[in-house]
């Protein structure tokens, strides 16, 4: 630790430096990284396909009839070298994925398989069809569904070939062994491997699988729904009642859309994107440093020496992070009603005559700059006990000798607060400072459960309030207005700009640079 | 002595002893300033669950009263509310805490493995493919949770575990408790910052002994990590009881018998049969789900202070 506070120390002189020089460099050198990184993907990329063939192509060849049997039939070479469990599983692998590709199990009468690769042109049949042979209807068709399992039938080829690939490479590892005049691993040996050097496929499939289905596909999911014509107002204004449930691909004429206005829709989110970025940056900056100062300085208050029932404080500011937040934030809510006790209070004191919107959902005309200082005063309510919590056990693993010489060097006690403990605390949690920076510009309950984005905006359906940031107002323009497509637009954007400030000061700071330091 | 050199500098100076009494009640005052505002809306909630007065025009008191601390007390908006057929579901809240402690529990279990499972991998573990798995998660994690919130519910919709109403609205349960632990297993790095502390020496000393890597983490690992074990549990159990948008999507408007009880008590208060009279028995509610998860937050405060504090080092 006493290291990590030496290097803060040679930094300062680094920190006297113009900060917007500071930015700037960063900024650029980014930017060159960033270009460096790219060629380098490319010409990396380039020789692994090449090693690649290569390598496949040599185990072609040199391989035992099974490794070349296993080319076709899965497991082939594992029954060859009498791996019958495995070869079993692999051919059992096999049989499914093939099955599922051909037969087209079908599920809310969309299939999947061969044919929902087809359906990915998103050509849906918009009538219901009877059909005399069965005495059956067929629904109409849903491009919901037509592009969902699309995409899981791509993730199901791309799983076929990977177990492709490691049948032969087990086939390939197997003859290598006989040649060395070793026995074919057994089922058993392989499970002993799985628990030992490669245990991590074993720790980590499960998490994969889920990630798969859950984070991956999904997340493809809507970033394609950009690119289409999903909104329910076009939709339900098409000719039959069946196409409500269709939409086609619409290029980048979305993304078009909202830069040039060509339509009200898109004249409306244009208008109102920059506000509510400058908004959700404001928001983000603010939220993250009151609640980050606001908490080191509680931290330091409760900690000083000669406090008592510090027990009791700690106890008292914990119960925020402990009361669920929806709980909170709404009770924060009705005490700042138009009708709730504090405009009451204030009322009866004669010292207002109307209710004061202070979150700008009573009324239209509510103050918008009130309702922004209100959210971030809620906010730091909510989230410096957080930070007083995290930064009171950091405070307790100062080295008391930077203390100690200080004070023999005459330090006063405000100048020790920002050249040792604050320098310390920051170095110590930069990485926290940066993913809860992140997690603010995508901080949907507090906006939502306080404001729902409210003084409302005046000019159309879809304009943002005033405190919405990118995340509500994508979720008012998907659940409220149906707009899916300029909704995953918005979601685009808004990851757009959190990967780059992630990326910038991730690659930048200590703790990534050195993972393995510590351990 | 080292105060004679410091108030030699200025002129006029107070001993340290009045000095120290000064900053001392000052940050006293500070505290237990800063301690009321943090209290004052949390004893509103509850003195608001247990008022039983009626406005003086004889309606139910709901959110419109001037006084922060009521005239009368009692249990009756906890009997009504435990009564109470919300949405035409009868003893609606009862069934929401219920179905909230499963969803809870069995969250807890799948999650607080997959997480540990994980952490251990990226932290103890070296192969090829771990920068790249830790680069992909840290990207996935940067997409807004509602772009796939939204698909995730058509996904659970075509496999029937979303969506449905009536007799089979409780498979939109077992559709929620996927949906909350399946990518629980990308929120490792607070586990990982833990796993990282412990010395690699105690790991690669067993490997000489002829430990498999499943044997160390089972027999070295986890012993060693009871606190963060426990935090990963505490997080996970929590999660469903103050998650609230992604459960509302989930099981949607039109299974009320299978809401979670922040959706519950949500529309108790702003959804399509929402009353503000309700809103008594609304903070009767907030009580009911505070106490049980203040009493354990408060119970395993240390070791959430110690997950706290690894995940501030390590993000």
């Amino acid at each position: 630790m006493s290291d990590a506070m030496q290097s803060v120390n040679k930094d300062e002189p680094k920190a006297k430096e113009n900060i917007f020089k500071r930015i700037f460099t960063a900024i650029g050198h980014f930017f060159v990284m960033f270009g460096k990184g790219f060629v380098n993907f490319f010409v990396n990329l380039f020789h692994r396909v090449v090693d690649f063939f290569v390598e496949f192509f040599r185990r072609f060849v040199d391989g035992s009839i099974g490794t070349k049997l296993s080319h076709f039939i899965f497991g082939a070479g594992s029954f060859y070298h009498k791996q019958y469990i495995k070869g079993a599983l692999f051919l059992l692998l096999q049989v499914a994925i093939i099955l599922f590709m051909v037969l087209c199990p079908e599920v809310n009468s969309t299939p999947y398989g061969y044919k929902a690769l087809a359906n990915l042109v998103l050509h849906g049949n918009p009538t219901m069809v009877f059909d005399p042979a069965t005495l059956k209807t067929i629904p109409a068709d849903d491009s919901k569904l037509f592009l969902l399992f699309g995409l899981v039938t791509i993730i199901v080829i791309i799983l076929y070939i990977l177990i492709w690939l490691l049948n032969i490479k087990s086939s390939y590892k197997a003859d290598q062994d006989l040649k060395a005049g070793r026995k074919p691993t057994t089922f058993k040996q392989d499970w002993n491997t799985l628990l030992d050097s490669k245990f991590h496929i074993m720790m980590l499939t499960p998490t994969c699988i889920a990630a798969l289905v859950f984070t991956v596909i999904p997340t493809i999911f809507m970033i394609c729904i950009a690119f289409t014509t999903y909104n329910t107002v076009d939709m339900n204004a098409a000719s039959t009642a069946y196409e409500k449930n269709l939409f086609h691909w619409n290029g980048f004429n979305n993304f078009v859309d909202i830069f040039q206005g060509n339509t009200s829709l898109g004249k409306e989110i244009g208008a109102r994107f920059l506000p509510v970025l400058g908004w959700t940056a404001i928001w983000a900056v603010f939220a993250t440093f009151t609640c980050y100062f606001g908490g080191i300085l509680l931290a330091i208050l409760i900690n000083k020496k000669g406090i008592k029932f510090k027990k009791v404080f700690r106890v008292i500011f914990i119960l925020t992070i402990a009361i669920p937040q929806f709980i909170s934030l709404l009770a924060m809510r009705n005490i700042l009603n138009g009708e709730g006790p504090i405009n009451q209070i204030l009322k009866n004191l004669g010292w207002i005559t109307n209710s004061i919107g202070f979150l700008g959902n009573n009324a239209v005309g509510d103050d918008p700059t009130l309702a922004k200082v209100m959210v971030i005063v809620i906010n730091m309510w909510l989230g410096v006990p957080y930070t007083m919590l995290m930064t009171s056990g950091i405070l307790m693993n100062i080295p008391s000798d930077l203390y100690e010489a200080a004070r023999v060097d005459g330090a006063s006690k405000t100048k020790m607060l920002f050249k040792i403990t604050f320098p310390y605390i920051i170095f110590v949690t930069t990485p926290y400072l940066i993913s809860s920076f992140v997690g603010n510009i995508n901080s949907f309950n507090t906006i939502f459960l306080l404001t729902g984005g409210g003084p409302a905006v005046t000019g159309g359906t879809y304009v943002a309030g005033e405190t919405d940031l990118l995340v509500t107002w994508l979720y008012k323009l998907t659940i409220n207005n149906g707009e899916f497509n300029t909704g995953a637009i918005i979601g685009i954007l808004t990851f757009a700009i959190t990967a780059t400030i992630t990326l910038i000061s991730y690659r930048r700071s200590k703790a990534y640079k050195e993972e393995d330091t510590f351990q | 002595m080292k105060n004679s050199t410091l108030s030699g500098k200025k002129g006029f100076h107070f001993s340290q002893r009045t000095n120290e009494v000064i900053s001392r009640t000052l940050s006293y005052l500070g505290l237990i300033i800063l301690a009321l505002i943090w209290i004052v809306p949390i004893l509103w909630i509850v003195l608001s669950a247990l008022r039983t007065e009626t406005n003086p025009d004889g309606s139910i008191i709901g959110i419109v009263t001037s006084n922060y601390f009521p005239n009368q007390m009692g249990g009756q908006n906890f009997v009504d509310l435990f009564n109470g057929t919300f949405y035409g579901v009868k003893h609606a809240f009862i069934r929401w805490m219920i179905n909230t402690l499963i969803i809870a529990v069995i969250d807890c279990i799948i999650s607080t493995f997959l997480i540990l499972s994980v952490a251990y991998c990226m932290s103890k573990l070296r192969f090829k493919m771990r920068k790249p798995f830790m680069n992909i998660t840290m990207i996935l994690g940067l997409f807004p949770g509602f772009m796939s919130m939204i698909a995730i519910y058509y996904l659970l919709k075509s496999i029937g575990l979303a969506g449905n109403t009536a007799e089979s609205a409780y498979l939109n349960i077992i559709g929620l408790i996927l949906a909350y632990s399946a990518g629980a297993g990308m929120g490792f790095q607070v586990a990982k910052g833990f796993f990282d502390v412990i010395p690699s020496s105690l790991v690669e000393s067993a490997k000489l002994d002829g430990c498999s890597n499943f044997k160390i983490f089972l027999k070295i690992i986890l012993p060693l990590s009871k606190p963060i074990i426990i935090y990963t549990a505490l997080m996970s159990f929590t999660a469903p009881w103050m998650d609230f948008i992604f459960a509302k999507v989930i099981i949607g408007e039109g299974a009320p018998e299978c809401w979670t009880v922040s959706v519950g008590l949500y529309s108790l208060m702003f959804g399509a049969q929402s009353n503000a009279n309700y809103f008594t028995q609304f903070a009767a509610g907030c009580v009911c789900v505070g106490i049980p998860i203040v009493a354990l937050f408060m119970f395993l405060q240390k070791y959430y202070v110690e997950g706290v504090t690894a995940g501030a080092v390590k993000g």
